[in-house]
Parts: structure tokens; C-alpha cells; sequence
């Protein structure tokens, strides 16, 4: 796994004021897979995806310590620039969260502000991320209707193209698939998978059958913990640790 | 138990009646305004054509030969408009943004407050502020400015506005979905791009309602152009002459310039009766703007 490692968590610690949310969480994730991450609700999972883009630092009275490596560098580095840093780790949140503006406008925001103004490769780009998203087919007469116009489940994939379309290499998914209904959910589900062969892909999940048809790696916090870590056929069927199992067979949560 | 329950319920009938009666007022009143400026420019325009009144481009009716044409108060107004807009809108939405984007709460706690004096500033104190310190600087800038010009004016009144486009920009700001800047900072945008390619954009609708309400403001505004703006009507594209609005001619008749009753007297119903319609029109129009955007989220 060593020459695979694209992020390296050590000793991740997170403090939201007097409140730790994240406990001396380490772990390893490789390249182009899927790694889930479980737990009940106010154990942590989005306080640990939102540590590796730093949007944690967004929320007034935030504190982080530990080091996150990705690709080898630390990204908590003080020479680290953070806007570059989101650039590489794109995101995906529980509630679609278009912008009010054309489907267009929305894929080419960030290429936009990134530089680039050319028409032809804004097009391009825009074509290239829908398409990559599964969304192409449904909007590409539409492109300069209203993003609101789409249903949940199609803004959710334009959310997702949206963060594509920057080329990231780290994909953070925080339950993408909350507000959606089960057709929906199984086509984001269908391209989560797909997106596994060129992008690192983390997905936050309430829903254990979720983690278990998509995810190549499982991750079990609990209490700002980190429980237990493996690939997901062992966790869903060998787990080590007696809260992981009671968790998985939804004892609680 | 009978004279028990009945004793509230009379007080209710009473206090209800009062009430309806207060709002009765309000709306009593808007008539009778409505029916005085109406009644007044019928007579007007019984003596004075109204082709003339809306096309003529000279205003005398106080010497002969009299013309009763209202273009040059109209431009008066709209040019010192123009210039309030143009100092407010900037200093508006530069301080919307500052709050409602930048600005940690120790700031905030300075500025809103000094924003909400500034609106209780008599504008009487906002005309002599225009005419005794903002015209002698414009002077030694421009050494032709006239002691009474609609920039000096337009300046102190796009001050006086500021909060009012300010308050309102910040608060459709507010409203803007914390998810969109989440959203933009997940994308790698900065604060600035944040700020301007999602937050003002998304509260586009909010931002222009503010705008036009303080347009209304700006057009209906009497003391400022009455002191430092000037009573000469003309069309004039130097704004380092001396003009005449609207409201200020108003001002200026109503203090007993014309003999009660004269035809020269009766132009403030028909300049009263114009200056009310665009008021209305600006404010109808503002309040759809503001009403949509509150829609939308």
C-alpha cells in the first residue's frame, strides 16, 4: 500500500471551542478508491472530510492539530495555500447547493475563477464534467436554463460535475445521497463507482448498505474516534471491534 | 358569569374599532393627498396646456413672459439623483458586502450603529453640511463651482442614502444560503470571488430593490437641494451650476413666493402631482423587486 498512499493522516485532532471532535484520528487512504466513512450522526465524519479540503476553518473558533499528507506534502504546512489545496480536493455536500445560475455558469465557475476565459474550453470543459457526472444526456439541450430547474437528484450530479470540472484528484462526498430518492440514489451510486478509476473518492454515509455497494475501504468512527479501518468486505463481515459490529447490525445509531 | 364574559368582549369590540379607525387614517390621508394634487393640477391644467406643461423646456412662471414647461426641474432632480446614486451605490454595496462578508463581529458592532445616526440626521443639518463644507471644497477643486450646485448636493445626499442601501444590500446578503459560500469555497474561490461571484450576485434582486428605494428617497428629498443645490431651473449638464428640483421649487412657492391661489401658486399641484407619480411608480417598483427576492429563498 506504501507507493499507493494518496493521503496520510496522522494524529488528527479537531476542537470546535471547548468541544473535541476529532480524537488522534491516523489512517492511510490509497489512490483511486473508494473509502468510506460510517458512524451515527455526531461522531465526527464530516469534521474528518472537512479537515482534508480545511474547510473546518471556515467556523469561527475552529482548532486543528496533527498533520495530513497528501501525495507526501502536508497540507497544514504554513506554506500550504489553501485555495490552491480545494482546488485538488474537490467537494460534494449533503444538500445540492447549485448556485442560482445557468447550468453553464455553475460547471464553469470555478474554472472561471481559476483562470481560464476561452469560450471554446469553458465549453469543452463544461461537456467534459457533465459527461463524467452522467448528467450530459439529461441537460445538454438545456445548458442555459436555471440550475433550480433540475430535479434533486440531477443537481446533486451537477454538484458533482461542478467539482469535477477543475480536475480534482480527491473527491469529499458528504452524503451526497441524503436528499435523494432511491433511483437517484442508485445512478450517484453507479457514478461513484465509476469515478474511482481516475479520482480518490471519500464518501461520508449513514447507510450501511451504501457503504457496502460502493466503497472499497470502510472506516468506522464513533465518538470522535477512529475504531476500526480496513476494506469493507472485512469490516461488513469480520469487524475486529464490538462497536463497529454493533453498529453494522444496527444495534445503534 | 353573563357580565363576566361580557365585559372583554366589549373592550375587544372597542380596541378593534380604534384600530380599524387608526388605519383608517393612513388611508384617509393618501386620498386626500391624491385628491388635493388632482384637484389643484385640474385647475392648472384648465389655464396652462399640458403638452406644454410635459414638453416646454423653460420653467419662469414667476416672470413674464411665464413658461410652465417642467423638463428643467425634472432634469434638476434626476441629475442630483444621478449623482446621490452614484456615491451611494458604491459606498452602499462596498459596506453591504463589508458586513455582511468581511467584517468580525467587534467591527460590525461600530459600523451598524454609526450607519443607523447617520440615517437619523435631520437633513436640514445635510443641506448646511452641503452647502458650508462639502461646496467651498469643490470650489477651491473646481474655482468655477457656483455656491449653490446640484454636485455639492448630490454628493450629501448619496451620504445621506448610504445606510439605506447598505442596511438593505447586507440583509438580502444575509439571506443568501451560508451552502452557496461553502460551496464556492470548496471550489477554491477566495473571499473576494466569494463574494462577488456569489453572494451579490445571488442577492442581485435585494441589491437593486435596495437601490431603488433609495432612488425614491433620493428623488423625493427636499432640504438638502432646497439649501445648497440652488432655484435656478436648467437643463444643464454642468453639475457646478446652481439647479432647480422639483421638491426645492415646491419649497420655494410654499413659502410664499406666489400669491395663494394664483396660477403662479397653483404649479405645485401640478409639479406636486408629477413629483407624487414617480415617487409611487419608483416605489412600486422597488417593493416588486424586494418582494421577489424574499421569494426566492
Amino acid at each position: 500500500m506504501i507507493g499507493n498512499v494518496k493521503i496520510d493522516v496522522r494524529d488528527l485532532n479537531v476542537w470546535f471551542g471547548q468541544n473535541h471532535v476529532l480524537k488522534d484520528i491516523t489512517l492511510k487512504i490509497k489512490r483511486n478508491t473508494v473509502t468510506a466513512v460510517m458512524g451515527p450522526s455526531g461522531c465526527g465524519k464530516t469534521t474528518f472530510i472537512r479537515a482534508l479540503n480545511r474547510m473546518n476553518e471556515l467556523i469561527e473558533g475552529s482548532r486543528t492539530t496533527g498533520e495530513i499528507y497528501i501525495d507526501g506534502k502536508n497540507i497544514y504546512d504554513k506554506e500550504t495555500d489553501v485555495y490552491e489545496l480545494r482546488k485538488k480536493v474537490g467537494m460534494v455536500f449533503q444538500k445540492p447547493n447549485p448556485f442560482p445560475k445557468s447550468i453553464f455558469d455553475n460547471i464553469a465557475f470555478a474554472p472561471r475563477i481559476h483562470g481560464i476565459t476561452d469560450p471554446k474550453t469553458l465549453q469543452e470543459i463544461v461537456e467534459r464534467s457533465l459527461k463524467e457526472a452522467a448528467l450530459w444526456n439529461e441537460v445538454k439541450d438545456r445548458l442555459k436554463d436555471s440550475a433550480l430547474d433540475l430535479s434533486g437528484g440531477q443537481q446533486q450530479r451537477l454538484c458533482i460535475a461542478r467539482a469535477l470540472a477543475i480536475k480534482p484528484e480527491i473527491l469529499l462526498l458528504d452524503e451526497p445521497c441524503s436528499a435523494l430518492d432511491p433511483s437517484a440514489t442508485a445512478k450517484v451510486e453507479t457514478l461513484i463507482r465509476k469515478l474511482a478509476e481516475n479520482y480518490t473518492v471519500i464518501i461520508v454515509t449513514h447507510n450501511m448498505q451504501q457503504a457496502a455497494r460502493v466503497s472499497d475501504y470502510a472506516a468506522f468512527l464513533y465518538a470522535g474516534k477512529l475504531i476500526e479501518y480496513g476494506g469493507t468486505r472485512q469490516i461488513f463481515e469480520n469487524p475486529q471491534n464490538v462497536l463497529t459490529e454493533k453498529y453494522i447490525t444496527g444495534k445503534f445509531g | 358569569m353573563e357580565s363576566c364574559t361580557n365585559v372583554p368582549r366589549a373592550q375587544e369590540w372597542i380596541i378593534e374599532k380604534l384600530l380599524f379607525l387608526c388605519a383608517l387614517i393612513s388611508v384617509f390621508t393618501m386620498f386626500a393627498i391624491l385628491a388635493m394634487l388632482l384637484f389643484g393640477a385640474i385647475s392648472f391644467f384648465q389655464e396652462v396646456s399640458i403638452i406644454e406643461f410635459f414638453t416646454g423646456t423653460k420653467w419662469t412662471p414667476l416672470f413674464k413672459p411665464q413658461h410652465f414647461g417642467i423638463l428643467p426641474l425634472l432634469w434638476g432632480t434626476l441629475l442630483v439623483t444621478i449623482i446621490a446614486l452614484g456615491v451611494a451605490v458604491p459606498l452602499g454595496l462596498g459596506s453591504a458586502i463589508l458586513l455582511s462578508e468581511y467584517a468580525p463581529e467587534q467591527v460590525r458592532k461600530i459600523i451598524k450603529p454609526v450607519l443607523e445616526i447617520m440615517v437619523g440626521i435631520p437633513t436640514v443639518v445635510y443641506g448646511y453640511f452641503a452647502l458650508t463644507f462639502v461646496t467651498p471644497i469643490l470650489q477651491v477643486v473646481f474655482p468655477e463651482t457656483s455656491v449653490f450646485n446640484a454636485l455639492s448636493a448630490g454628493i450629501v445626499m448619496g451620504i445621506m442614502i448610504t445606510p439605506m442601501v447598505s442596511s438593505l444590500s447586507e440583509d438580502a446578503m444575509l439571506a443568501v444560503p451560508q451552502s452557496l459560500r461553502e460551496a464556492a469555497y470548496g471550489l477554491g474561490a477566495r473571499k473576494h470571488e466569494v463574494a462577488l461571484r456569489v453572494v451579490l450576485p445571488s442577492a442581485f434582486s435585494g441589491v437593486v430593490a435596495s437601490i431603488i428605494l433609495a432612488m425614491s428617497r433620493a428623488i423625493g428629498e427636499t432640504m438638502i437641494v432646497s439649501i445648497a443645490a440652488g432655484s435656478t431651473p436648467k437643463l444643464t449638464l454642468n453639475p457646478l451650476e446652481g439647479i432647480q428640483t422639483m421638491t426645492a421649487y415646491i419649497t420655494q412657492i410654499s413659502l410664499g413666493e406666489a400669491p395663494f391661489g394664483s396660477l403662479e401658486y397653483r404649479t405645485i399641484f401640478s409639479v406636486g402631482l408629477t413629483l407624487f407619480l414617480i415617487v409611487f411608480a419608483v416605489n412600486l417598483i422597488g417593493h416588486w423587486m424586494a418582494r421577489r427576492y424574499w421569494r426566492q429563498y
